[in-house]
């Protein structure tokens, strides 16, 4: 295998709103092709960091590299071209709730792209129906569906452009055991068929067993372990100890 | 930048060659249509069909997709068309946009522009009578919270009919104060500008005082708070609505009517009558300012003729018209907040639907006052 090259990189990192300071001097790289999952206490900082990586949130320093390109420094058209090679999936779903499903998925693909009406609904399709939805679902309006096909509606849209990066807040909060099971499954499939790099903020822990090929623990402002689920279990910092080796997480591993 | 894609042909003899090259991704989806368009457009003598992928460096979905739709469209035509030299980490794509866009999506409804404009007036016609119904349904709701609130009056919101109070009383005074104050100058201005024909300037006094009295001060304060009060009531009730607070609340036992409605409608119809006494004031000043420096007519004279010119009673009718307004107001505002449904839309609409009906049925109330004093003799 070559060498890995970090896909993106985050160096001392500082964010904080007000007095309070969320990241302190963090620094975190994920690799191109592998799902990492990003774990913390409630309050800790995960979504926050996710934001800033976005660009949603602003620093106070640091800097961070997504393609090699450094985020703080480019230009706006520079922004706007790597902004069209990452998909975020928001923890509420964040879908426009005035356009059907078929035209929420494809509203990047009109702001981006200037195809024909007929490859635009057929992409579309195409995309809904490869996370797992029915061609009937296309009409409908958020307001419309229920919460794991609202999720699974914001993937697709995500995933629109086809980007290499997909960020997903939480994404199997609010499903049941069966739809999140199903949810990390499609997860797994799309990153080897499409080959994507999943950035993934999650407290799900089989998430963190069955789909996370690498995980973060962000923990008083910074990444305090990283490395493949047997580095958690094997951690003996209290808070990584408590969360892994817990009582809901023996059942879990179970 | 990726390599532009390009899509060559090659007949030999019955066998028809398709050879891709480049990168068959996003950003060169606009230029690949037509070329996959063109390709399967190609169909005489033609009994083989390969496609060779082999010097493509990069696939995604919208490349998958199109060679999925050259194929199908040359199966249509019975030719089966293989496709060959596909890089190992591309054929899980290819085999996974295989199986979609197999069933047509269900069409988009459409029906004739004359139908649809028909069923809309009935429907509009329709929802009037609907929309009445449910304001005269909140009355009743209101009225019973209110009987509810004497027979206890320990669960009476103090604080909260307090604070909407401050909201839409004492907040909207200086806003109020400005526009009568600058509708009177305007009212005297004209009045003073024509009756000067006729030698009549001293009349404007009497028409100032009596417009203003017993309508003007009303309806422009009625319409001024029910575009500033009424939205406002709505957009709240109705983000409440859309964040699912409303159930919430029926949940833990509370009536939303007794806890958001009451103290709304209640805050309002004490507001009103306030707010239009020093509406009409303040119109009063306007045009007594106008007179002086405009028409000549000296303080002194614009009282003692305001005084000859109005009664107690024009005053009366004026102040009797305002909780009346308010009371409309509110439960228009508080009707179209709680139908709000799931879309910011929604939203949209029902705010301007209460700002319109309001100001309507306000003006249609003066009408029927108009009537009422009249018939009444005075």
């Amino acid at each position: 295998m070559a060498a890995r090259e970090p896909i993106i990189r985050v160096r001392d990192l500082v964010v904080g709103f007000d007095t309070a300071t969320v990241l302190d001097r963090l620094s975190l790289d994920v690799y191109r092709g592998e799902i990492l999952g990003f774990v913390g206490g409630s309050g800790a900082g995960k979504s926050v960091l996710m934001r800033t990586i976005i660009g949603l949130v602003p620093k106070r320093a640091g800097s961070i590299e997504v393609f090699g390109i450094d985020l703080g420094e480019a230009g706006e058209r520079l922004r706007r071209a790597t902004e069209r090679r990452w998909g975020i999936l928001f923890q509420q779903g964040a879908l426009f709730s005035s356009l059907t499903v078929r035209q929420n998925v494809q509203f990047p693909m009109r702001e981006y792209l200037d195809l024909s009406k007929r490859l635009l609904d057929e992409i579309a399709m195409a995309k809904l129906e490869m996370v797992g939805l029915t061609p009937d679902v296309a009409e409908k309006f958020p307001a419309e569906l229920s919460g794991g096909m609202v999720k699974r509606v914001a993937l697709a849209r995500a995933l629109a452009l086809d980007p290499e990066i997909v960020f997903l807040d939480e994404p199997t909060s609010g499903l049941d055991p069966i739809g999140a099971g199903a949810f990390d499954d499609l997860i797994g499939t799309l990153q080897r068929t499409l080959g994507l790099t999943v950035f993934m903020v999650t407290h799900d822990l089989d998430s963190l067993h069955t789909v996370c090929d690498r995980i973060a623990v962000l923990a008083d402002g910074r990444v305090v372990v990283e490395g493949p689920i047997d580095a958690m279990l094997a951690s003996d910092h209290p808070w990584v100890r408590d969360y892994f080796r817990g009582k809901r997480a023996r059942v879990a591993a179970e | 930048m990726t390599s532009r894609p390009t899509l060559a042909a090659r007949q030999a003899g019955e066998r028809l060659e398709l050879a891709a090259s480049g990168a068959w991704t996003v950003e060169h989806a606009q230029a690949l249509e037509p070329l996959v368009e063109a390709a399967s457009g190609r169909r005489q003598k033609v009994s083989r069909v390969a496609i060779d992928m082999g010097r493509v460096d990069r696939l995604d979905t919208f490349g998958a997709w199109l060679i999925e739709r050259l194929v199908r469209a040359w199966r249509v035509a019975g030719l089966e068309a293989t496709v060959v030299g596909l890089a190992d980490h591309y054929r899980g794509l290819l085999s996974e946009v295989k199986n979609v866009n197999r069933e047509p999506p269900p069409p988009a409804r459409r029906r004739g522009h004359v139908t649809m404009l028909l069923e809309n007036i009935g429907r509009a016609v329709g929802n009037t009578a609907s929309d009445f119904a449910a304001i005269v349904h909140m009355l009743g709701e209101t009225a019973v919270a209110l009987l509810r609130v004497f027979a206890r009056p320990a669960t009476f919101r103090f604080t909260s009919v307090v604070h909407h109070l401050d909201r839409v009383g004492l907040q909207a005074v200086p806003i109020i104060l400005l526009i009568t104050f600058l509708l009177g100058c305007i009212i005297a201005q004209q009045g003073i500008f024509h009756f000067r024909r006729f030698g009549a300037e001293l009349y404007v006094v009497d028409m100032i005082g009596i417009l203003v009295l017993r309508e003007i001060g009303v309806i422009m304060v009625s319409i001024m708070i029910a575009g500033r009060s009424g939205s406002s009531y709505t957009a709240e009730l109705g983000s409440m609505k859309m964040r699912e607070e409303i159930d919430a609340l029926r949940t833990m036992g509370f009536a939303p009517v007794d806890v958001l409605v009451l103290p709304r409608i209640l805050a309002l119809v004490l507001a009103l009558p306030i707010l239009t006494f020093l509406g009409s004031m303040a119109a009063l000043y306007g045009g007594g300012l106008v007179c002086w420096l405009y028409g000549g007519i000296s303080p002194e004279i614009f009282v003692s003729r305001l005084k000859d010119a109005i009664s107690l009673d024009h005053f009366a009718i004026g102040m009797i018209k305002a909780p009346f307004m308010a009371l409309m107001i509110g439960l228009v505002a508080c009707t179209e907040g709680l139908q709000v449904k799931g879309s910011a839309e929604s939203l949209g609409l029902h705010t301007t639907a209460s700002v319109v009906k309001s100001v309507f049925l306000v003006i249609v109330m003066d009408g029927v006052f108009a009537m009422f004093f009249a018939a009444i003799g005075k």
